[in-house]
């Protein structure tokens, strides 16, 4: 089993389509195909162990992919983002590696690490100029992907996804071919992302053509979603929440052409998906949760739960727009407690999921249980018909002198303040109870702090006094990642001492 | 054969790859498929000449053999003289 089998399909079919469209030029499913043996004959020749990518999206992103596909060794795209120091253990983890992109930077970081490095020009140009067809390699492992975990409470780990998984993925949630000529998806995802190897994979094998954008700002993902007529498109909540911002703004846009926005990478604000659903009537809202260990997406809200719920006035089904719907029908998924019984509706816990495309396995270890369960260290809950509701990380609950204490709760209320904006409940050390709460808050625009008493007595009314906080923080922003990811650990390290 | 296995037709133009199942004849056009396309194609069996569709996947009744159609042709597929089905699918919405 092959990944690469997704693009020879699609260029089987249908030669002469076009497949991609980034930075101007277009690529046909033949040119892609023929260029991705390029690849894979140079990837072998190189002798290295992995494929790794350090660039923003391009035509060397499915190039690479589906060349190391071919070529039997896995793909590691890097995130370009981490800091010199972090990076430089990545690199050093997957040496030797056919190294793609910023050549300068992988040798100053990676000196002794052997890496055959090309810039994105010169791999691309060598792939092109191989013309011949490449006899597929046996994967070693089978592992297509290699996946460095953004690591947001821990060091990262490296993921390990299966062609057998990303194949089950695919085929079990898209038809091939199924998208007509002037379908066009708009990615804008980076390429170190499980949601842009997914992006990458589902568009091809739906023959569903991709309009890359390389780096995300607002005017750019507008500006390339109107002149290339994008029908669909996948956003991160920050991406979604900026685009409607610039439309707020004045910005002008056709988007006549969009049918359907998907979201996902961390949680949405309700107010942003309101906004987007009247702004967007005719589109059609999906909102995807995945890990990069389950290859991408497990449940999933559609187009006309989105519609149901924003058009209901049960409080039960209008809150099913904060939601990520039902899991899909090809995995299982439950939610367990801290002795691993299952829970029912209604009650929180952490999610475990089983399926042929859950990987769950890193470099370093298995995290699959003897029965082949999950535990995604996600907690949340499902409501009475099977919608499943987050609710933070199971690590970042708070142990108060053994009283569990879920950061959500504190945060849900201090947002109800007036003068908050951004809210973060997190664990602080404490020499009476273990740990006790800590609290950093954003403010709006204009506003006044509140004083500590206030905070703490807005939280002992509505709560419990277990839950008010020792230590409290006000912020000009909360942190987060480029995905849209609180990081709790910058937020932790702000009340270590 | 197993999972990962690519099977050519010996009537017709029809490749699958295996995703379930190992080690049992798959026939189409009512001819043994394998892994090496035959020198000279045989004649289609009239009764398994309903044909295959690219992208595509079959199933046996129990669902122990699921194969890819990733080309087509003009053979149907069946093990031991029984036609196996096309998968039922319930399309998603795209979600990345």
């Amino acid at each position: 089993m092959n990944i690469s089998l997704f693009l020879q399909m699609a260029a089987d079919a249908e030669p002469d389509r076009v497949a991609l469209v980034c930075g101007g030029r277009r690529w046909t499913y033949g040119a892609l195909w023929q260029a991705a043996q390029g690849a894979a004959a140079n990837i072998t020749q190189s002798g290295c162990k992995f494929v790794a990518l350090l660039d923003e999206s391009s035509e060397a992103t499915p190039i690479a992919l589906f060349g190391a596909a071919l070529a039997g060794v896995p793909y590691v795209p890097l995130n370009y983002r981490l800091a010199d120091e972090d990076l430089a253990a990545l690199l050093n983890r997957i040496a030797p590696a056919c190294a793609i992109g910023d050549v300068e930077r992988i040798k100053r970081l990676s000196p002794t690490g052997n890496h055959a490095c090309f810039n994105r020009a010169d791999f691309v140009a060598a792939a092109e100029a191989v013309g011949e067809p490449f006899e597929e390699q046996e994967e070693s492992e089978g592992i297509a992907a290699q996946i460095f975990t953004s690591g947001t409470t821990s060091a990262p780990k490296a993921a390990l996804l299966k062609h057998a998984n990303l194949l089950s993925y695919i085929l079990g949630t898209v038809e091939f071919a199924s998208a007509s000529p002037d379908e066009a998806s708009l990615v804008c995802v980076p390429p170190y992302h499980i949601a842009g190897i997914a992006a990458m994979l589902s568009s091809i094998y739906s023959m569903r053509k991709i309009l890359l954008l390389p780096a995300f700002s607002p005017e750019s993902w507008l500006s390339l979603a109107s002149e290339e007529r994008a029908t669909n498109a996948f956003v991160v909540p920050t991406m979604l929440s900026r685009i409607i911002g610039h439309l707020d703004e004045g910005a002008k846009a056709d988007l006549s052409s969009l049918q359907a926005i998907a979201y996902g990478g961390g949680p949405m604000p309700m107010v942003v998906v309101e906004r987007a659903m009247h702004l967007f009537p005719k589109c059609g809202f999906t909102n995807a949760y995945g890990l990069t260990e389950t290859s991408s997406t497990i449940a999933l809200l559609g187009p006309d739960d989105h519609r149901t719920a924003f058009a209901s006035t049960d409080p039960a089904i209008r809150a099913r727009l904060g939601s990520v719907g039902r899991p899909l029908p090809t995995i299982e998924l439950e939610i367990r407690d801290e002795e691993g019984k299952c829970l029912p509706a209604g009650e929180r816990g952490e999610i475990y999921v089983r399926g042929e495309q859950v990987s769950g396995e890193y470099r370093e270890r298995k995290a699959l249980d003897s029965d082949g369960w999950f535990p995604t260290r996600d907690a949340g809950w499902l409501d009475e018909e099977g919608f499943l509701f987050l609710a933070g990380r199971a690590d970042d609950v708070i142990v108060r002198g053994g009283e569990n204490i879920s950061p959500g709760e504190i945060e849900d209320v201090l947002l109800t303040h007036p003068s908050i904006a951004d809210a973060a409940a997190v664990a602080v050390p404490s020499n009476e109870w273990g740990e006790a709460v800590g609290i950093a808050v954003a403010l709006k625009p204009g506003c006044a702090a509140p004083s500590e008493n206030e905070l703490r007595g807005l939280i002992k009314d509505r709560l419990r006094s277990s839950r008010v906080p020792e230590r409290i923080a006000v912020l000009n922003a909360l942190p987060y990642n480029e995905m849209g990811k609180l990081l709790r650990r910058e937020i932790r390290k702000l009340f270590s001492n | 054969m197993k999972p990962g296995t690519k099977l050519k037709s010996a009537v017709c133009d029809t490749e699958v790859m295996v995703i379930k199942g190992s080690n049992i004849v798959v026939d189409c056009g009512g001819k043994p498929m394998s892994d090496a396309a035959p020198e000279a194609r045989g004649d289609l069996d009239a009764a398994f000449a309903e044909g295959t569709k690219m992208g595509k996947r079959y199933v046996n009744a129990d669902s122990t053999v699921e194969l890819l159609c990733v080309k087509a042709g003009k053979g149907s597929l069946s093990i031991g003289g029984a036609a196996l089905q096309i998968k039922d699918s319930k399309p998603l919405p795209s979600s990345d």
